[in-house]
């Protein structure tokens, strides 16, 4: 643990050094432009202390950002409008709910593949083929078509992460319930096991790690799904919501700290995953 | 289906019970470069309670001809009885134990699991589920062990549960397929020891592939020689040695003359090629 705090520690330096750079570099074109249209000269330190205190910076410096954050989470209430915990769980809401239908789909696909013979020819060209549709093209036409059957709110943006993250447990569960080697498979002959036997006996169980891994991708592309579809609809709540408006009145803090709360949930989220993983292996005997 | 006289027909008077028939069995595996002949008018009958040992050169068959008794092949040709049954049949009636070259425990589930594993399966009461795990462990020496898991265990002690495995259920029949080739000869030999005890104490027939000649005469009653391309019996040994064997019968003429004959029988199988 202390041994990689330094390594850790150094590369969040660079970056933060490289942060600041680029934020003076970027932002200075408009405060010499401002200070030329003022008839006044700037010295470097002016551009130094102007750059980084913008209001509508190109790129927000990181003290900017950080305390644009602080502010619009600890210091808020979290029912306020302007809340990013507030905004933070209307997309977590359906982050989860599209990710719960999501790795059930996707299980349940892989089970149907690995026993049937149609399914595993048919089911995961579709599959592929549902994942080279740009998600920015396809989530309106969700929304819009749900909205004109009067579903909307949490669902149809749910049923966008849905779409993204069935995908990566398909797979990962295709690998994994194939995963048991054939004197596994074989045992289960001699003993005249049924299909069923020797899915929850031998397929799924060997399965679990394999699970866990895809659902580790899952939960963070089901995060993405539940933010683009909180773009298109013009929607009032979310973090999707809060990069638009940010978008239209240029207010490029408000946009960084709300892309650094999506970054943040989706670490909590993997973690979480990551935690339950863990549980799970440790009380199926995993070697420690 | 054979009917009962052909079945009693094959029998010879006086011989005990026949278990497994084989008649002509001829077994050709569709490869990508072409047909391969596995087994070749293969015949033998192995009878209650023998213990009998298939040996050869890899690519004889052994393995092939073990398998289809369990009916994970299916034959192509000639004819095949277990328990009086097809091999599928006798796979359905659970008519016999089978242990892998690899121990193939399950890693998620504890040594009790695993040998109760064929329990669950074939839905016997909890209660006698427990019983069984511990009598078969008791059998195999690994009643210390229940909770452990796999990985926890050393190769021959692994192996050793996935042979109470198999014992765990009542099945007559035992199909051992080089249990202990994996193993250093020092466990092999320890192994082999407990093994003829438990046959002696359980009574089972036991089928077992071995390419160990020292191991082959050490365990069986009989010996079936085979020799590859095609796969196929060059002859079959009767063991006169006693049925109790301590380790050092391994060091008498009577045991070293058995050898002899079968390392004659292996080699004759080659000079076909």
């Amino acid at each position: 643990m202390i041994r990689s705090i330094l390594p850790v520690l150094t590369v969040v330096a660079a970056i933060m050094v490289l942060w600041y750079g680029a934020a003076v570099w970027m932002n200075s074109a408009w405060t010499v432009q401002q200070a030329a249209r003022a008839g006044q000269t700037v010295t470097s330190m002016d551009i130094l202390r102007d750059t980084l205190a913008q209001d509508r910076p190109k790129l927000p410096a990181p003290h900017q950002v950080a305390a644009e954050f602080w502010d619009t989470t600890v210091a808020k209430k979290i029912t306020s409008k302007r809340s990013l915990v507030y905004h933070g769980w209307i997309t977590l809401s359906a982050t989860l709910l599209g990710f719960a239908m999501g790795a059930t789909l996707g299980v349940l696909l892989a089970v149907g593949i690995v026993h049937n013979k149609a399914m595993d020819m048919s089911v995961m060209p579709w599959a592929i083929a549902s994942q080279t549709i740009p998600i920015l093209a396809i989530a309106p036409m969700i929304i819009v078509v749900l909205n004109s059957v009067g579903i909307s709110g949490l669902l149809p943006k749910a049923l966008i992460s849905t779409y993204l993250s069935f995908f990566p447990v398909v797979v990962g569960m295709v690998k994994g319930l194939r995963s048991p080697e054939a004197i596994q498979l074989d045992l289960m002959r001699t003993y005249n096991a049924s299909g069923s036997q020797t899915l929850w006996k031998l397929r799924w169980p060997a399965a679990a790690p394999y699970l866990f891994t895809s659902m580790k991708v899952a939960v963070a592309t089901a995060l993405v799904g539940a933010i683009v579809g909180e773009l298109p609809t013009g929607a009032v709540a979310g973090l999707g919501a809060r990069l638009l408006t940010g978008s239209y009145y240029g207010q490029t803090i408000q946009i960084w700290s709300a892309l650094f709360m999506a970054a943040a949930l989706a670490a909590v989220l993997v973690m979480l995953v990551g935690v339950g993983e863990r549980l799970v292996m440790s009380r199926m005997g995993e070697r420690p | 289906m054979l009917s009962q006289e052909e079945i009693d027909g094959f029998m010879a008077p006086g011989l005990p019970e026949t278990v497994i028939e084989a008649k002509d069995l001829q077994l050709v595996f569709q490869t990508g470069d072409g047909p391969v002949q596995a087994l070749k008018d293969v015949s033998l009958q192995i009878g209650k309670g023998d213990f009998v040992s298939f040996i050869g050169p890899s690519g004889c068959g052994k393995t092939t001809f073990l398998r289809a008794i369990a009916g994970l092949e299916e034959p192509t040709g000639g004819q095949l009885r277990v328990n009086g049954m097809t091999p599928d049949d006798a796979r359905r009636a659970r008519a016999y134990g089978y242990v892998f070259q690899a121990a193939g425990l399950y890693p998620w589930r504890s040594i009790a699991r695993n040998v109760s594993l064929p329990l669950e399966i074939m839905g016997y009461s909890r209660a006698e589920q427990q019983q069984r795990v511990k009598k078969v462990l008791q059998l195999v020496d690994l009643e210390g062990f229940a909770r452990k898991y796999p990985w926890q265990l050393s190769g021959g002690m692994q192996q050793r549960a996935s042979i109470a495995r198999a014992l765990a259920f009542d099945a007559d029949i035992l199909l051992m397929d080089e249990p202990f080739g994996a193993l250093d000869e020092i466990v092999r030999d320890h192994l082999n020891e407990q093994l003829l005890q438990l046959w002696a104490r359980t009574g089972k027939t036991i089928g077992f592939v071995t390419h160990s000649i020292p191991e082959a005469v050490y365990l069986s009653t009989r010996i079936v020689v085979m020799s590859p391309r095609p796969g196929r019996i060059t002859d079959v040994i009767e063991n006169p040695l006693p049925r109790e064997r301590p380790l050092g019968i391994r060091d008498t003429p009577d045991f070293l003359a058995v050898a002899h004959r079968v390392r004659e029988g292996l080699r004759m199988g080659h000079a076909y090629d």
